[in-house]
């Protein structure tokens, strides 16, 4: 059962070898076992998923059944939720029951996709590690000793652990790609407006984006067709024809164009991970692709970039948060400014409060030009450089990463030396481009190493086909963390 | 650049967050060597160059001016640390001669 892809669960479901809610107990039990050593999930209520499981099973008897009916789902806790705790990870909202259901969520239920909890994630997304989370770090289910990387760590960890099928995460500069490379699973970050914002609670507007994991490509691309669709509640929702994401899927790759940008085979890679990538070349040239060395000169900036425009918005989206409509109120005060000031000050943790002050700072009188605008002009460097890739090649591909994962409590000292971490998956933030992370090999510790691919603009697609061609080529996608079965 | 105890409180008092001087001193130094890492853009030479303020080139949208949402406000308040007679409760804000 637990390692049964997407489509397999829905044929069983579709030939009545099983119903969503023995599906959603199994998977529930799972999730009991496991969840006290990996501490993926903030929270589970088996009460919600089984009646959400019959309502799946309502609607095939009914002969209402959609493609995914009756498949759970894992969410991450930075979706509003109708009726269930959402903490985005932080005390600031450890006591909200969210009133009303994020688009994403809407469109899951709709598919009659019942959820299993929502999951462990950094605090309000802000860390690459999840150990930024109000609730404990969540655990690599390949060593409970390492990190299983972040944001949305908890939504990598449970698939991992096959203790969901599939979760969804948001990505606002790698916290979808990174954890599911350390956590050795398939994610997908779309094209920037595909997805809606409306519920996922806000970072950096301007970048989020949600995506699905799962343990393939195929996967990603049947969650994919759910997830995406213009919303009039999200102002930078686009308007565009819906896409069917598995289209291209047994598409062969002969004449495919792989980028490989020179300035992601640097010093600073790991030699484990650039072997396992070149590995990967040479498979997807016995595919048929051929490979084409471009540049993506101005991405070494994309760390500073990010580290400017990120807080800014941080600071103005986390400024809501003042103790008054929800959340956290701290219990003494004195005045209206003061309740504001220890409501925040005991309600953020130490790496929100970083980024909130880095924003204040760079937003303030006299530094706007000096950083703001100046992080907002190389960001246009930065996407003109993959512009001018694309000329060349179908799809960009190099390390998702630099290394694999670390241990618990390894980086948690140094912000910066965290920050280095999302050096290959922030440039397709700021662009506003697709990218994904799947599966291509191990370390000699036996942790996953992750392959990035960077598309063009709404190629998800293509970058689909390229993964699941990959992963009909290749079995890292299959392996799970052993001891753990 | 190099920010002091002084302006991490100032920036504190700006972002609404309560700062010890212990922690102001601990913060000093973590946000001096983020601003350093920041400080490697500034060498680029960004001239003749449009800002990118969104992924995408997007125009908000107009929508013909009628009611879309139904009154939930009991729900909404039902989240709020203090409510009274519909209205949310904060510390008085202005002082009655």
């Amino acid at each position: 059962m637990s390692d049964a892809s997407l489509s397999a669960l829905a044929a069983q479901l579709a030939a009545k070898q099983v119903s969503s809610r023995e599906l959603a107990q199994q998977y529930l039990d799972r999730i009991a076992a496991l969840n006290p050593s990996i501490n993926a999930f903030i929270t589970v209520n088996a009460d919600k998923t089984l009646a959400e499981a019959n309502l799946a099973d309502a609607m095939r008897a009914a002969g209402n059944a959609g493609p995914l009916t009756g498949v759970p789902i894992a969410h991450k806790d930075i979706f509003c939720t109708n009726g269930w705790l959402t903490t985005c990870g932080s005390k600031m909202l450890h006591n909200f029951i969210a009133p009303y259901d994020a688009h994403v969520i809407q469109r899951f239920k709709a598919a009659g996709m019942p959820s299993l909890g929502k999951t462990n994630m950094d605090e309000f997304a802000m860390g690459s590690s999840n150990e930024t989370s109000y609730f404990g770090a969540v655990k690599n289910p390949w060593n409970t000793a390492y990190v299983p990387g972040g944001s949305s760590g908890g939504a990598a960890a449970c698939v991992a652990a096959r203790m969901a099928p599939a979760a969804t995460g948001t990505d606002t500069g790698g916290s979808i790609r990174q954890p599911a490379a350390l956590c050795g699973i398939t994610g997908l970050k779309p094209t920037y407006g595909l997805v809606s914002r409306y519920g996922m609670i806000a970072f950096a507007s301007s970048l989020d984006q949600a995506g699905p994991m799962a343990p393939s490509a195929e996967d990603c691309a049947l969650l994919l067709n759910v997830m995406t669709g213009f919303d009039p509640n999200d102002s930078t929702s686009l308007e565009r024809e819906k896409e069917d994401y598995t289209r291209d899927l047994d598409q062969p790759l002969t004449g495919l164009r792989v980028g490989l940008p020179r300035e992601f085979f640097t010093e600073g890679l790991n030699n484990e991970v650039a072997a396992s990538v070149e590995a990967a070349i040479t498979e997807l040239q016995k595919l048929g692709a051929t490979t084409v060395d471009i540049s993506l000169a101005n991405s070494k900036l994309a760390i500073p970039v990010y580290y400017v425009l990120a807080p800014a918005e941080a600071s103005s989206n986390l400024s809501r948060f003042d103790g008054v409509r929800y959340g956290y109120r701290a219990p003494e005060y004195t005045s209206l400014d003061d309740m504001y000031s220890k409501t925040r000050a005991q309600g953020f943790g130490a790496e929100v409060k970083r980024r909130i002050m880095i924003g204040a700072y760079v937003l303030s009188h006299g530094y706007y030009d000096a950083y703001y605008l100046q992080a907002q002009k190389i960001r246009r460097l930065i996407a003109d450089d993959f512009i001018e890739a694309f000329k060349t090649c179908d799809v960009i591909l190099g390390p998702t990463i630099p290394g694999t994962a670390f241990k618990l409590g390894e980086k948690s000292g140094d912000p910066v030396e965290m920050y280095l971490n999302d050096l290959y998956t922030i440039p397709a933030n700021l662009a506003g481009l697709p990218g994904m992370s799947l599966p291509c090999g191990f370390d000699a510790k036996g942790m996953p190493i992750g392959l990035q691919l960077v598309g063009n603009y709404f190629s998800e697609a293509k970058m689909l086909n390229v993964a699941h061609q990959f992963q009909c080529a290749t079995d890292w996608h299959t392996h799970a963390p052993e001891g753990l079965k | 650049m190099s920010l002091t105890p002084d302006d991490v409180k100032r920036i504190a008092r700006l972002a609404r967050i309560e700062i010890s001087d212990v922690e102001a001193d601990a913060t000093q130094g973590q946000l001096n060597t983020i601003f350093n890492l920041i400080a490697t853009m500034q060498a680029v030479d960004t001239s003749n160059t449009t800002p990118m303020a969104h992924a995408q080139e997007v125009y908000q949208r107009l929508r013909t001016d009628a009611v879309t949402e139904s009154d939930r406000h009991a729900a909404f308040q039902a989240v709020a640390p203090a409510v009274e007679n519909d209205l949310y409760l904060v510390p008085k804000v202005i002082e009655c001669p």
